[in-house]
């Protein structure tokens, strides 16, 4: 079976192909072939995750690509072990379920089949990222997910606003990228190769330097920042909802975004071999989860809310890399995945039956539209860690990582420091509260209270409703194979490898299993006492004037990016340096030019036309011709 | 005769017809400084070829070359002094600039 | 086969310097026959490139293959001695598959200005020159090849150009002139002091690669390095040397623009790479700081100057400012990484650029204007096929991986991080640090341009205009299909032409400075 894993993205990036070439002339505008290829890979990825499960041995598929020097390649290959298997699953599902609804969501769209080849091209990416043993590899599907966000975020490019956020989305996860790049550079002059098994082994071996180590970490960990969204470069995610819905459902829940917390699981060795690296992860993750749910609390578009809320969960998944929980970060974004797709499709049904994104256009919709509603309710308390919804399972263990680390006992020895352990547990317990708080406020916000709206809402077709409810399924679901019920063979034996072998059956901290939920349930019960009554006349916040300004301008990093360095590159240095170009270094140019045409000018006027100058010119020139050979040369 | 009569006596010619192509106004007198000129020539070619006992008198011989060119080129000049007298009434050469920037 | 073997080169060069001669003696009236005679020839030298592609020998090393070597001018010890190895031949077909299509695209689009007949024979003097340069292992024959060019491009530009073709055109010519008549005294130079005795002088680039550094090395060669890679260095161009590019190429019909960028500029790396760096291998360490910093300079600056950019063709014009400071960046590394990434970026650039001063000179043919503002956007709407198009070669341009421009750029930065033994460490990180900034910067202007010219509504001033023959015709797909084609597979592939530029380079490379 996992001979066959390479089929995985060979069906989407030929599905991609056929539909981008000849789809307008296949019936169903191509679409079927798009979900038949996904649906064929997750049936195989299904069989990889069962054999892994069963305890197959990692597989490898390598070859070379090209060779670039005496005895360097650039090597080409796939590795199929419980990590990646655990992520093909998911990736599959999600995007079959997406690839449905969208058959639904974006019937009569003017540009359907495009979509659906673009769909087909980023769930490669994400596969190839997934599968990749070798970093330039796994850098090609990051790109490509990377350019795809920007054809599918900009698939409305009529409104120049998402052609922009299409831009911003491109160009800030390669800010991230080009931290990447030199970060693979590092290890590739480190260990003399792109392998992923044998930049690990030199890790371990010590063959490669500790301060090498913390550079090539801290790289790498620039693009999972980029493409994850983490702080200070998640302002692209908020903005990425100018896509269709299903886009962003499949950007946050299993492509594109998921890929940085995955290059870090994929690379985790590496990072814990660097106490740097683990704090700058736990750090940066810590004040993301904090600022991503402040800034959720005052949106108003649903969407949006939800982005802030996926940007927050990455933090988490990060956290728990960071304090050294593998297990728990990779389980973290295993439910996050279907809570975070189930809740994106379903707020696409509302979306689709109400005309728009904003909450103060919604409300009342439980009535009119159960399933969606049940299906977001569950997704919703799986966001909020209720229990036994997914979110409980792997955000406790993210916690119980943190709180193990810096108060109790950890299981084993880990690179992180305490103190930063302490920082994100208590930063980890309060944006579990802000994040009941903001899903209660969407709750009641779009179901609650009354209809504000002017269209008459309504369920949506089958297409649409069916990977809602499955995903509903999963995010009621999907945190059970991490729970005590599995017993040894749990969700973090799939994952585990040699370097990071399984811990056995799961404990839970019962303790802080009830603080953590009391917590969760202390911000429902508020955020459902504010809000039940649909949208105040003034934000609550407004309040706080200090603390709601500085939300309403996203802490100003948008500020100072778009007005401090895009305006000062494209409006201030870019013209100085064309000036300069055309001035300066051309002035010389044309300078000398006109020079030259300027002193032939005062030169001409040596010809005067006298036939006589001429002569006497030339005696002169004779005669001291004359001296010279006689009284010189003739010596 | 010593060599060095022939020889100062060519220098004043030469130094002669230096002067009239450099000081005349009148092309006809310019012309004729020209003439001056090739004949110190002349008779430098002819001194040094008796003062070396030349066999073949090749000195004699290229006089009487100089003085044929010195001929055509008389001819060409005149005649060239002529048109210019025809197109500008005028045959004085501080006003035929034409070579002018 | 030997025949084959013996006259392919000789085929490549001097079938388009015939099909010259011919066109040249057709009468004026006859445009059809000029035209399709123009494919003809330019399909005829093709085939010799594809001839030599099916019996290369990727083995070969640093062996030259197809090699003719005859005696020329003996007196001066120069001589007819073509041949080409892993570097050359990947430039030679280019060369010889870009003008293949620039005289498909003729077939259909002609600037205006002058007779047909005389701008195809000037395109096939100039690809004459170009093919010649790329195979001529004799410095005379190299020179000779390399001033051939500049002639046919001085016309194509003061006849058929923009509106300041006259300026342009003798700035192009003036500045590589000034260029090439310094290389031509480093070439002299290099000639003196081959040989102690005038009899074993020789021009010839094997043999002078022989001569090593006890001759050649030193303050000697320092200096004719210099002289030598001002040439060039006119050429690619680097910065500072830059400033006739952007006008060039603008006013330039847009099959000179593709030639101008796809291949000439090529000329003067290529250069470096076949002369300056095996002949003066000392002298290239000691410059080859100077050249990562003008290169990284150059990557940095010609993207800022894109995104100042009004004028369409003027923006990909600066781009490739840009793109071959990344070609300068992987040569100066010393590395067979950074050379083989140079001749990968070479292409690359030759291809994509190549391909997007087609896809300008389409756009122009329909809107009637490349100012960007003008156009206004909503391309995608009107013309969606160019538009793709347009997006797949921009996207190229800015380095995605899975397509041609990547690899290029991520090898030479690679190559800048670990340049060779003896170069500073520091600033060559510092330069690929730079260079990676400038990626994101080149990221940014493309798809800024984009943004502008294919997405937003349709501006009201197009509504109701006709786009001349609407979207891409037949013609131009036929032109375009091999480059879009090429851009894809080197991208998927790139073994396929890192194979066969790897034996050469590391042969040339692997012991000369290490």
């Amino acid at each position: 079976m996992e001979r066959l894993a390479w089929l995985v993205p060979a069906l989407t990036l030929a599905a991609w192909a056929l539909i981008l070439l000849v789809g307008r002339r296949l019936p169903g505008k191509g679409a079927p072939f798009g979900i038949l290829a996904v649906g064929a890979g997750w049936l195989l990825s299904l069989g990889i995750l069962g054999r892994v499960i069963g305890g197959a041995a990692p597989y490898h598929l390598r070859g070379d690509w090209a060779p670039f020097s005496t005895d360097l390649r650039i090597p080409i290959g796939i590795t199929v072990d419980g990590l990646a298997a655990v992520l093909l699953v998911v990736v599959t599902t999600v995007s079959l379920l997406v690839q449905i609804y969208s058959v639904g969501y974006m019937r009569g769209d003017e540009r359907y089949v495009l979509f659906f080849a673009n769909l087909s091209l980023f769930t490669s990416g994400m596969l190839i990222v997934v599968l990749a043993d070798n970093l330039l590899f796994l850098l090609v599907g990051w790109e490509i997910m990377g350019v795809c966000s920007y054809f599918l975020i900009g698939h409305w490019w009529e409104d120049p606003a998402n052609a922009r956020a299409a831009i911003k989305a491109f160009l800030v996860t390669r800010v991230g990228d080009i931290g990447f790049l030199f970060g693979i550079f590092v290890f590739f002059w480190a260990a003399k190769s792109f392998e992923i098994e044998r930049i690990i082994a030199g890790v371990e071996s010590g063959a490669i330097g500790s301060t090498t180590v913390t550079l090539g970490a801290v790289l790498l960990f620039c693009g999972a920042i980029g493409k994850s969204g983490q702080f200070p470069l998640h302002v692209w995610l908020p903005d990425a909802m100018a896509g269709p819905t299903p886009v962003s459902a499949l950007i946050h829940a299993a492509t594109m975004v998921a890929a940085g917390v995955f290059l870090v699981a994929r690379m985790f060795p590496v990072f814990e071999a660097s106490a740097t690296a683990m704090n700058e992860i736990a750090v940066i993750a810590s004040i993301t989860m904090l600022i991503a749910a402040l800034l959720a609390l005052v949106q108003d578009d649903i969407k949006r809310v939800l982005a802030y809320s996926t940007v927050s969960q990455l933090a988490y998944m990060m956290a728990g890399l960071g304090v050294g929980g593998y297990e728990s970060g990779v389980f973290h974004l295993f439910t996050h995945a279907f809570f975070k797709a189930g809740l994106f499709l379903a707020a696409g049904c509302v979306i689709h039956a109400v005309g728009s994104n904003s909450m103060s256009r919604m409300g009342g919709l439980a009535k009119v539209m159960p399933w969606t509603f049940w299906s977001f309710t569950v997704g919703a308390l799986a966001l909020a860690g209720i229990f036994p919804l997914a979110g409980f399972w792997s955000k406790d263990e993210i916690l119980t990582e943190a709180w193990n680390l810096g108060f109790g006992t950890p299981a084993e020895h880990v690179a992180t420091s305490q103190g930063v352990a302490q920082i994100v547990f208590v930063t980890g317990m309060f944006t579990a509260f802000l994040t009941a708080f903001y899903v209660a406020r969407m709750l009641w916000l779009t179901f609650g209270s009354a209809y504000r709206g002017d269209r008459h809402p309504h369920e949506p077709d089958g297409f649409m409703l069916l990977p809602v409810v499955l995903l509903a399924v999963g995010a009621a679901l999907a945190g059970l194979l991490g729970s005590p019920l599995m017993g040894e063979t749990n969700f973090g034996s799939w994952i585990a490898t040699p370097q990071l072998p399984a811990r056995g059956a799961v404990v839970i901290n019962w303790g802080l299993a009830a603080t953590a939920t009391a917590v969760a349930l202390v911000g429902m019960a508020l955020g459902w006492r504010l809000y039940r009554k649909g949208l105040p006349e003034r934000e609550y916040l407004t309040r706080l004037p200090l603390l709601y300004t500085t939300l309403e301008h996203k802490f100003y990093l948008d500020d100072l990016y778009e007005r401090g360095i895009v305006r000062g590159v494209v409006g201030g240095l870019a013209p100085a340096t064309y000036w300069f170009d055309q001035r300066v270094i051309d002035g010389v140019v044309n300078g000398i030019a006109l020079g030259t045409r300027q002193l032939a000018r005062g030169l001409r006027y040596v010809q005067t036309g006298q036939a006589q100058w001429y002569a006497a010119a030339l005696f002169v020139g004779v005669v001291g011709l004359a001296v010279v050979v006689t009284q010189v040369i003739g010596r | 005769m010593p060599l060095l009569y022939p020889l100062v006596f060519a220098a004043f010619l030469f130094s002669a017809g230096v002067y009239g192509v450099l000081a005349r106004r009148n092309a006809v007198m310019v012309l004729m400084s020209i003439e001056l000129m090739l004949n110190a020539v002349n008779v430098n070619l002819v001194a040094f070829s008796a003062y070396l006992q030349d066999k073949l008198l090749a000195g004699q011989v290229f006089a009487l070359f100089v003085v044929a060119v010195a001929a055509a080129e008389v001819g060409i000049g005149l005649a060239i002094v002529l048109l210019i007298y025809r197109n500008r009434e005028t045959v004085n050469i501080d006003e035929v600039d034409l070579l002018r920037w | 086969m030997d025949w084959f073997d013996d006259s392919a080169l000789t085929w490549a060069v001097f079938v388009p310097l015939a099909g010259a001669v011919v066109l040249a003696l057709l009468p004026a009236a006859a445009d059809r026959m000029a035209r399709v005679a123009g494919v003809v020839v330019t399909f005829l030298a093709l085939l010799a490139g594809i001839g030599m592609l099916a019996r290369f020998d990727l083995h070969a090393g640093r062996a030259m293959q197809f090699e003719v070597n005859r005696p020329w001018i003996e007196t001066i010890g120069t001589r007819y001695h073509l041949g080409v190895d892993g570097i050359a031949l990947p430039l030679l077909v280019l060369s010889l598959l870009l003008c293949f299509l620039c005289s498909l695209y003729s077939l259909r689009f002609l600037p205006e200005g002058g007779s047909a007949k005389a701008f195809l024979a000037l395109m096939l003097v100039l690809e004459a020159g170009m093919n010649g340069t790329f195979v001529a292992l004799d410095l005379i024959l190299f020179f000779v090849f390399w001033e051939l060019v500049l002639i046919p491009m001085f016309f194509l530009i003061a006849i058929w150009g923009g509106r300041q073709r006259r300026y342009a055109a003798i700035k192009f010519l003036l500045y590589t002139l000034i260029g090439s008549v310094v290389m031509l005294l480093g070439f002299l130079a290099l000639w003196y002091r081959s040989a102690p005795d005038p009899a074993g002088r020789t021009f010839d680039l094997l043999a002078l690669q022989q001569v090593g550094t006890g001759r050649f090395g030193g303050t000697f060669g320092v200096l004719v390095f210099a002289a030598v890679g001002l040439g060039f260095a006119v050429k690619v161009p680097v910065w500072p040397f830059h400033t006739w590019l952007p006008d060039a190429h603008t006013e330039a019909p847009t099959v000179g623009s593709v030639l101008l960028a796809g291949v000439l500029l090529k000329m003067g790396t290529y250069g470096f790479v076949r002369i300056a760096l095996p002949v003066l291998p000392d002298a290239a360490r000691w410059w080859a700081p100077t050249i990562g910093v003008l290169g990284a300079i150059a990557i940095i600056y010609g993207s800022l100057c894109c995104l100042a950019q009004q004028d369409l063709k003027r923006l990909i014009a600066f781009s490739s400012v840009g793109h071959m400071g990344f070609v300068m960046l992987g040569i100066a590394t010393l590395t067979p990484v950074g050379i083989n990434a140079a001749v990968f970026a070479m292409v690359a650039h030759g291809v994509i650029t190549g391909m997007l001063f087609f896809l300008v000179g389409s756009v122009h043919e329909r809107y009637h204007t490349r100012e960007i503002a003008e156009i206004g956007g909503g391309m995608a709407t009107t013309l969606p096929h160019l538009a793709g198009i347009l997006t797949l070669a921009s996207i190229a341009s800015l380095g995605l991986p899975g397509l041609a421009g990547f690899w290029g750029e991520v090898l030479a930065l690679l190559a800048a991080w670990n340049p060779a033994a003896g170069l500073p460490v520091p600033l060559f990180r510092t330069l690929a640090v730079a260079g990676g900034i400038g990626t994101l910067l080149t990221a940014g202007y493309l798809l800024w341009m984009l943004k502008r010219v294919n997405l937003g509504e349709v501006p009201e001033r197009w509504s109701g205009w006709q786009f001349g023959q609407g979207d891409v015709m037949p013609v131009e797909h036929a032109a375009w299909t091999p480059l879009v084609l090429l851009i894809v597979v080197l991208g998927v592939a790139p073994g396929i032409l890192l194979g066969a530029t790897n034996p050469a380079v590391t042969g040339w490379f692997t012991d000369l400075f290490t």
